[in-house]
């Protein structure tokens, strides 16, 4: 099993591309600095968007109950799924109870998280992701590679010549507007043809029994104002109070996400079209086990905006499939080894705990410690592997025994430099793979410090 | 057991101890608001009209369907009433709306889902849109909007900030993703 350095290392093989990924990230992070700046209560913002998380989180199962009540008097059929299985089960219910064989599905990273997609396949429907970048990886037969910016990691010369082979577009052509405009073609005649549209939920309401869902495109408009039957899956994580608490956390998602002011189109459902059906699936799928670690609570917070991602040192320079998980970079590196710490292990490492996705984070989750803290959890239940294990138990002996620590300086600083290069940077020294050492100083900064002072 | 109640049980046995909610934010005011609202509008693509009748718009006269939900606005080769099946209204060049009232800080206006009966998806699927908002509704930020809007039961209702517009391609921004390839908003 390859972990995140592997896959990172392959995708940084390409030098040019890798530096491109990069810098089409921080033009992201700029754009959300600019935004940030644009208001000045934006760290108050911060403090009452995370107070309501919070808060919201201590009495979930009360609000989940709130929601359900209002939206069943909108006419809202509310469903609830223990696990992924439950969940795409009740979604193609719902479907096959229409007759419903061709479905449009806006951005939701709950029903990739569920695999959602083939579950339905399998039983003959089809399903067309609608989101410009999320139809581009599906068409690829890909995940999207990041939360917001499903197909960062492509080129537009890639899209054009799969655009070429699947839509028919001209041959080398790579003009952005030119595919977008074509995507759009293709795309409203999926609409046309659809019997059913399912959406992610940015906000659930209790106040109002409704769901909220955020788009630049209209494509989830488009998906539940032409067909009769809309479904929406929903986290149970993604529920808050009240209505006025949505000003709070609009005002800092599309800003911290992709450095607008707001999306496009922000659409209140709550409930059905007329003569229509509308369903809302709440699911738990292992949240409501990590509500119950202190540790990593705050995580649920999350409204998966993408700004920690874009700004971590790590993931422009690796690239959202070396996490190997739907959700990438710092928070994926939390939530992916909740899920499985045994397939996901090297994630908390892939940090510099540089702090800069705290930083960002428009809810304030404590995302590098966090991963710190995984760390430590990872290592004492020993899932880390026995070389980096041993490593640890080493170091902690040395540090924590100041003689022993002096000593061990001492020798190194004379032994080091004279050992032989295959020796010193040999295939046990991970670290060294792509770091040179410092050259070995004559004197400890001890044995300088006495001099100076005697 | 069913879903349900093993899950708001989970939920109760590992749910944390009680925090209060935060006291409400009032958000940043301008000193003139409209102002703000053109340019944000602008910032996102849109147009700011002041005063006027959208009929005077090129927009409306170079469609050959329009149709219209503002009050003494015709519209052109489009009855909506007469229209059973939403789907028929794809090939609409231009829609005009009643907004509600306009946000300064972010450029969106507030369409209630009322007044886009008889078809909701008029917004979104005609090529082009045009807004109509009263001048003097243009609200700073987001915490007053959400103060003023009044919850119906089983209802829609939609902020537009700005066409439809798309960067999932190497992040050029491109409008016209699927909804509106423009949007233009006449304050009056």
């Amino acid at each position: 099993m390859t972990g995140h350095a592997e896959k990172a290392a392959a995708f940084a093989a390409d030098e040019s591309r890798t530096h491109w990924h990069d810098e089409s990230l921080w033009f992201v992070r700029v754009k959300r600095d600019r935004q940030a700046a644009s208001i000045p209560e934006w760290e108050a913002l911060r403090e009452a968007a995370s107070a309501i998380k919070t808060h919201t989180l201590s009495r979930l199962a009360d609000y989940l109950e709130e929601f359900e009540r209002n939206a069943t008097a909108n006419g809202i059929h509310v469903h609830w799924a223990r696990d992924a299985a439950e969940h795409n089960a009740i979604v193609h219910q719902i479907l096959a109870s229409h007759n419903a064989t061709r479905l449009v599905k806006s951005k939701s990273m709950l029903t990739e998280e569920c695999h959602l997609n083939p579950y339905l396949e399998a039983r003959g429907v089809e399903v067309t992701d609608t989101d410009l970048g999320e139809r581009i990886v599906q068409l690829r037969k890909e995940p999207p590679s990041h939360i917001v910016l499903p197909a960062i990691h492509l080129k537009k010369e890639d899209i054009g010549e799969l655009f070429h082979i699947e839509l028919g577009t001209e041959k080398g052509a790579s003009d952005p507007k030119y595919l977008t405009e074509a995507a759009r073609g293709h795309l409203r005649s999926k609409f046309m043809e659809a019997q059913a549209g399912l959406t992610g939920v940015n906000f659930a309401v209790a106040e109002t029994g409704g769901v909220v869902v955020c788009t630049n495109e209209g494509n989830a408009d488009m998906g539940t104002s032409l067909p009769p039957l809309h479904i929406a899956c929903m986290g149970m994580e993604k529920l808050i109070p009240r209505a006025e608490d949505l000003a709070v956390f609009l005002r800092l998602l599309a800003r911290s996400g992709t450095g607008q002011p707001v999306t496009t189109y922000t659409s209140h459902f709550n409930g059905p079209l007329p003569g229509g059906e509308m369903h809302v699936v709440i699911v738990d799928y292992g949240r409501s086990r990590i509500l119950g670690q202190q540790t990593f609570r705050s995580s649920l917070g999350c409204i998966r905006c993408g700004a920690c991602m874009n700004t971590c040192p790590v993931y422009r320079r690796s690239g959202g499939y070396s996490y190997g998980y739907i959700v990438p970079g710092p928070i994926g590196s939390i939530l992916a080894p909740q899920r499985d710490p045994r397939m996901h292990a090297s994630l908390p490492f892939a940090s510099s705990l540089c702090g800069s996705c705290t930083d960002v984070c428009p809810v304030k989750i404590d995302l590098h410690q966090q991963l710190l803290a995984f760390r430590k959890e990872l290592v004492d239940s020993k899932v880390v592997p026995l070389q980096k294990r041993l490593a640890m138990a080493v170091m902690g002996f040395v540090l924590s025994r100041p003689l022993l620590y002096r000593m061990s300086g001492s020798l190194l600083r004379a032994l080091v430099p004279g050992l032989p290069r295959g020796l010193v940077y040999g295939t046990w020294n991970r670290w060294g793979i792509q770091r040179e050492l410092p050259t070995m100083p004559k004197e400890s900064f001890r044995d300088l410090l006495r001099k100076e002072s005697s | 057991m069913s879903s349900r109640n093993a899950i708001l049980d989970s939920l109760r046995r590992s749910a944390a101890p009680a925090t209060g909610r935060p006291a409400p934010l009032s958000g940043t005011r301008y000193a003139d608001p409209v102002k703000q609202f053109e340019e944000t509008l602008i910032a996102v693509g849109g147009r700011l009209v002041r005063g006027g009748d959208p009929a005077d718009l090129d927009i409306y006269a170079n469609a050959a369907k329009v149709a219209s939900l503002v009050p003494g606005v015709p519209s052109r080769s489009v009855d909506l009433h007469a229209i059973q099946d939403p789907h028929e209204l794809d090939g609409v060049d231009v829609a005009i709306i009643p907004g509600e009232f306009g946000v300064a800080e972010n450029g969106a206006v507030w369409v209630p889902g009322e007044v886009l009966a008889p078809h909701r998806a008029i917004f979104v699927i005609a090529q082009h849109l045009i807004l109509v908002v009263p001048a003097d509704q243009i609200v700073d930020n987001l915490h007053q909007a959400y103060e003023r809007i009044r919850w119906q039961p089983n209802s829609f209702g939609i902020f537009i900030s700005g066409p439809s517009k798309t960067a999932d391609i190497e992040q050029s921004l491109v409008m016209g993703a699927h909804g509106a390839r423009s949007c233009t908003v006449i304050l009056r």
